[in-house]
């Protein structure tokens, strides 16, 4: 029953962090984006380019806010992959990971 | 060295190189110079019988200078004919103007070079050492 309870409240923390997440993301990508209503509406399938039309160089400084934010090293075959929200939330908790 | 070879590298001509002489070029920055000549071609129509150097030239000067011979010197011999490179922003204030016959050194600092694109905090001095123009340049620098 205890088990049970952790199980629960853990899964419920997880869901929580990932909210969090997009939430920081949406901060961080906020003053480049240039489609305000795919913005609005932002999911984990949003396309950095396709929907928001950040262009290429801003999405280097998403990056680099990306790596600010969570003291993380994103390397160039993780940036090449990191077009979608999705594929960011992924990046970033995989380089967490791999710090702690 | 360094100076001359990444001068030699630079995939502009007459009458749009905006670059005489590199003073000084390190990882972290570079200073030039370049001396506006009384008869540029743009001159005659800005403005007309009163020839002031347009904004968009000293963005060149600075872009050219601050950014692309940065970008030719960090990629060194990765730097070639297929290599592309492109301006993708400026945020620049111009304080005062620039006459024909002036001499201008640019001085930049890297902000950042990752992922292709650099950045960099210009500015623009004249001979009398007054601030002519600063602000912050980036592009892109891609090796095929």
């Amino acid at each position: 029953m205890i088990n049970n309870l952790c199980y629960i409240s853990g899964e419920k923390n997880k869901k929580m962090n990932k909210e969090q997440t997009i939430i920081e993301l949406k901060a961080i990508i906020k003053p480049y984006i240039a489609n305000n209503e795919a913005f609005e509406n932002l999911t984990e399938e949003t396309d950095f380019i396709a929907d928001l039309k950040i262009n290429s160089a801003n999405l280097v400084d998403v990056v680099l806010d990306i790596e600010e934010k969570y003291n993380i090293i994103i390397d160039n075959e993780s940036m090449e992959k990191m077009l979608t929200v999705k594929a960011a939330m992924a990046i970033i908790e995989e380089k967490l990971a791999a710090r702690d | 060295m360094k100076n001359d070879e990444t001068l030699a590298k630079l995939p502009y001509s007459k009458p749009f190189l905006f670059v005489d002489e590199i003073l000084h070029i390190d990882e972290n920055g570079v200073k030039g110079t370049f001396r506006f000549d009384e008869n540029l071609e743009f001159y005659k129509g800005h403005f007309v019988n009163n020839p002031v150097t347009p904004g968009v030239i000293l963005t060149e000067v600075m872009a050219q200078i601050g950014l692309v011979c940065l970008g030719v010197f960090l990629l060194d011999n990765s730097f070639n004919k297929s290599t592309s490179i492109g301006l993708t922003s400026t945020e620049i204030d111009f304080l005062k103007p620039v006459f024909p016959n002036e001499k201008v050194t640019v001085i930049s600092e890297k902000i950042y070079f990752r992922f292709g694109k650099l950045k960099c905090k210009v500015l623009m001095i004249n001979e009398k050492e007054e601030e002519v123009c600063r602000g912050t340049i980036a592009g892109m620098i891609i090796s095929k």
